[in-house]
């Protein structure tokens, strides 16, 4: 039998690995294989300093120095028809290389291209802001500082986006558990009522596969329902919605007089 | 002095309905339930369906009210979070009494299957509930069911009852 | 019970230029007219907004984080609860991505329904935009007529899947099941009969005083702004640029489809209004040539690719082999191979996209829902600028935003 092991480190380590499988690559193409990318990343090299591209599933990947991003993408905006900043977000590596992997989802509409300027940040390192460029790096650029904890300078209103503001913790790091950390568990409680409440209301219930040892009881036999606490019964319990003598003014439904219809009207 | 005569003994000759106060007030109670328009994710699309045409919830005495001040039920309808959770207890607090709260769909139930960080599991952490419907999301028959079933239980209880707190958790 | 005293201040952390009599107004989380839990802080100058601050992320679950938790199969119905106003191009867009990312085909019938159902999916989204946006500006009506019309189109989706929101009706590799019979009898009949429906809104909102009056030359999005800030789908061409994904970077057979992409060159909100009629007529007509290429394909569904994709039901259950990569494939999910990629599709909202890194694992070391609504909803920060109050409400019902995909 395969040893279990926690289901919340399973990002870290998948509880079953296979000794002898290889994952396959996607494969990377040449970038002279495209017309259109090979100019574009020739306007590019003319510029900056390029440290990798690729074609990958026909859209360009390029490599770019983190302190070039905004230089590149205003390159790419006005020598190269990207108009679009589709996407903009992070990846953490930080157990692997202490490092965040940023990528720039662009879009060009008028060459129907799709390219994808990365480059790599150091945990601590501040990022310049591509605001002045694309404007739809403003949420972006919030929500990567509210996940991940990058520091971006000359943006307008660098602010948590998704979390409170008095969250603590970057919840898409590798290292903040799925469940949340302490703060994160007691949150509403400690919010609401007050840390004086956590006795009375208790932990949060995060193991949907609990079994209590009272479910039972607690859960009468359908048909058979009882108070709550009570013992069970065989007694056929009352269905209808309504009490026995109906209610006044209020038709009372009658499953014997109900008829099927086949089709909806 | 009296121009005609009636015989209240006769059959259906007496002019006055005889009823505890408890009953009357509550069947008028149970017979204008105004929940508040309180749509949170997924399940608020399907509360808007129970309104709309076909399901029409209006025949149950059921009006939307935009304003918790107005309104006596709480239809906690999708995903409550962690961020929303001050807000939901603020518009519960502000809605006057009576007043009961139906979780509509798993993730007000029990966080569902969001059992994340930012989503908190379970309505009931924040206000006390009466009515749980399972299903993501419910069907709008099965709301207009709990909405009867929460009609059959306001009439079982004490008009005048000493708003007891109810039990959270 | 609660102590008020507790819960801070509305504006708190908001940083404000106090310096004139402007008002402050709150709008949100609750708020009926917020189609679902925006926030919105504005700053009146009499009753013109000055600025507006939308707070977002009363909705947010956590589904990236839960994404890199799980395996891809186990994924695919949280993308569901994403856009829950058309459930089937969120589990379309997913499916697609991870297909791109192990290349896979998928069989033609299986294409054929997933696009019935995509299409399906836009005439129900449309029609709630159409409910809910008249319902603001007060036409209940219309909020009553297009609700009627999509519990019909409900009911189409409900005869295959058996959900009336959260369909997961694709899968990875293809879609679990054929159609039923007598379903395209029934998607004809609703599909001639919906122009009617259609030209019956137009005739009760077109020439409308009070609708025209609300929405002509409100929420003005100049072709700029959308493209700097991100736009995508009716918001991108209500600003009059013709970028259709299903036109431009066709997945799927919309190649082989005819229709035409509706563009609006007014650039306010009763251009966006008309463009949004005019697709779903453009969906109609995808979907009366797409009920004859029904007839025509064989009767695979789902790919065939014993090393990502389980078999059909009956061979898992008639036979051992299939048996075998099912309980493989569910219990330690499938390794696609080292890699990433960017997949967009056009949802009803506007460009959908998944980006999956992958590293050889059975779960996505990462993965980024690219969410239209997400970028509309920061655009409200320049677009209400200069409107009035009234207008607000308007304008987000007009932008189509939904909560689930902003937040995810």
């Amino acid at each position: 039998m395969r040893p279990y092991s926690d289901k919340q480190n399973v990002q870290k380590k998948p509880y079953y690995s296979d000794r002898y499988f290889v994952a396959p690559q996607i494969p990377k193409e040449a970038v002279e294989s495209d017309a259109v990318f090979a100019k574009d990343l020739a306007t590019l090299q003319a510029k900056f300093e390029i440290k990798e591209a690729y074609i990958q599933r026909g859209q360009l990947v390029v490599y770019i120095d983190p302190k070039d991003n905004v230089a590149v993408l205003q390159t790419l905006k006005e020598a190269c028809a990207y108009n679009m900043l589709s996407e903009h977000s992070a990846i953490d590596w930080l157990a692997k290389s202490n490092e965040f992997e940023l990528f720039y989802q662009l879009l060009s509409t008028s060459k129907r291209k799709r390219l994808r300027v990365k480059c790599f940040i150091h945990a601590k390192e501040v990022l310049q802001s591509v605001y002045g460029v694309y404007k739809s790096a403003d949420w972006a650029e919030r929500e990567m500082y509210d996940m991940f904890g990058i520091s971006i300078s000359g943006h307008p209103y660098m602010k948590r986006l998704l979390m409170p503001d008095d969250w603590f913790g970057h919840p898409l790091l590798k290292t903040y558990p799925l469940h949340g950390d302490e703060a994160a568990r007691w949150y509403e409680i400690d919010k609401i009522f007050g840390k004086e409440y956590r006795d009375i209301i208790g932990p949060e219930e995060r193991d949907s596969a609990r079994v209590d040892e009272n479910d039972t009881y607690r859960f009468a036999r359908l048909g058979h329902e009882v108070p709550f606490g009570a013992e069970p019964s065989l007694e056929k319990t009352f269905h209808d919605y309504q009490e026995e003598g109906g209610v006044t003014i209020v038709k009372t439904l009658k499953k014997s007089e109900s008829k099927l219809v086949k089709e909806r009207p | 002095m009296a121009q005609h005569k009636i015989n209240y003994l006769q059959e259906a000759g007496l002019p006055v309905a005889l009823t505890t106060v408890d009953k009357l007030v509550q069947w008028g109670r149970s017979n204008s339930l105004w929940p508040l328009t309180y749509g949170l994710a997924c399940c608020a699309i399907e509360m808007m369906a129970t309104g709309a045409s076909r399901y029409d919830f209006d025949r149950f005495g059921t009006i939307f009210r935009a304003s918790p001040r107005q309104s006596d039920v709480l239809i906690i309808a999708g995903t409550l979070t962690k961020k929303h959770a001050p807000f939901m207890r603020r518009l519960y607090d502000q809605m006057p009494d009576p007043k009961w709260v139906i979780s509509m769909g798993s993730c007000a139930n029990t966080g569902g299957m969001f059992n994340t960080y930012a989503t908190v599991q379970g309505a009931d952490r924040i206000v006390p509930v009466d009515i749980y419907l399972p299903g993501c999301a419910p069907r709008p028959e099965t709301l207009q069911y709990a909405l009867m079933l929460l009609q059959k239980k306001i009439r079982s209880e004490k008009a005048s009852r000493k708003l007891a707190p109810k039990r959270l958790v | 019970m609660q102590k008020v005293n507790r819960l801070k201040p509305f504006f708190e952390n908001i940083a404000f230029e106090r310096e004139d009599n402007h008002m402050i107004v709150n709008f949100g989380p609750q708020h009926p007219s917020a189609h679902g839990q925006l926030r919105l802080i504005l700053e009146l100058d009499g009753e013109k907004v000055s600025k507006a601050t939308p707070d977002i992320g009363y909705l947010h679950r956590g589904m990236e984080k839960m994404a890199e938790n799980m395996i891809y199969n186990e994924f695919l119905p949280t993308t569901d609860r994403m856009d829950y106003i058309a459930a089937t191009s969120n589990n379309y867009g997913f499916a697609l991505a991870v297909e791109t990312l192990i290349g896979l085909e998928v069989p033609r019938r299986a294409k054929v329904i997933r696009m019935l159902l995509l299409e399906l999916n836009r005439i129900t989204s449309h029609l709630f935009w159409l409910a809910t946006h008249a319902l603001d500006v007060g036409a209940m009506t219309i909020f009553l007529y297009a609700f009627r019309e999509r519990e019909y189109a409900l009911d189409l989706i409900e005869d295959y899947c058996g959900a009336r929101l959260t369909h997961s009706s694709v899968r990875i590799g293809g879609v679990p099941l054929d159609l039923p019979k007598g379903w395209l009898e029934k998607l004809n009949a609703y599909v001639n009969r919906l122009p009617y429906d259609i030209e019956d809104y137009e005739g009760l909102l077109d020439q409308n005083r009070i609708w025209k009056m609300r929405l002509e030359g409100v929420g003005i999005v100049t072709p700029e702004q959308a493209q700097s800030w991100g736009c995508s789908g009716p918001m991108l061409r209500g600003s009059g640029i013709a970028w259709d994904i299903r036109k431009e970077e066709p997945y799927e057979l919309y190649d082989e489809v005819d229709f035409d992409v509706p563009v609006s060159t007014t650039c306010d909100s009763y251009g966006r209004y008309k463009l949004h009629m005019e697709e779903m007529r453009q969906s109609i007509r995808i979907l009366k040539q797409l009920m004859p290429m029904y007839d025509e394909t064989a009767p695979e569904i789902i790919a065939h690719a014993p090393q990502y994709v389980s078999a059909p039901k009956e061979q898992i259950m008639t036979q051992n082999y299939s048996l075998m990569q099912h309980f493989v494939l569910v219990t330690q999910g499938m390794k696609p191979p080292v890699g990433e990629v960017y997949v967009p599709t056009e949802s009803p909202k506007g460009e959908l996209g998944f980006y999956i890194n992958s590293q050889g694992d059975p779960y996505p070391y990462r993965l980024k829902l690219r969410a239209p609504s997400f970028f509309h909803t920061a655009l409200l920060q320049e677009m209400l600028v200069g409107e009035y109050l009234a207008d607000v409400v308007a304008i987000i019902g007009n932008a189509n935003i939904v909560f689930g995909e902003i937040d995810r």
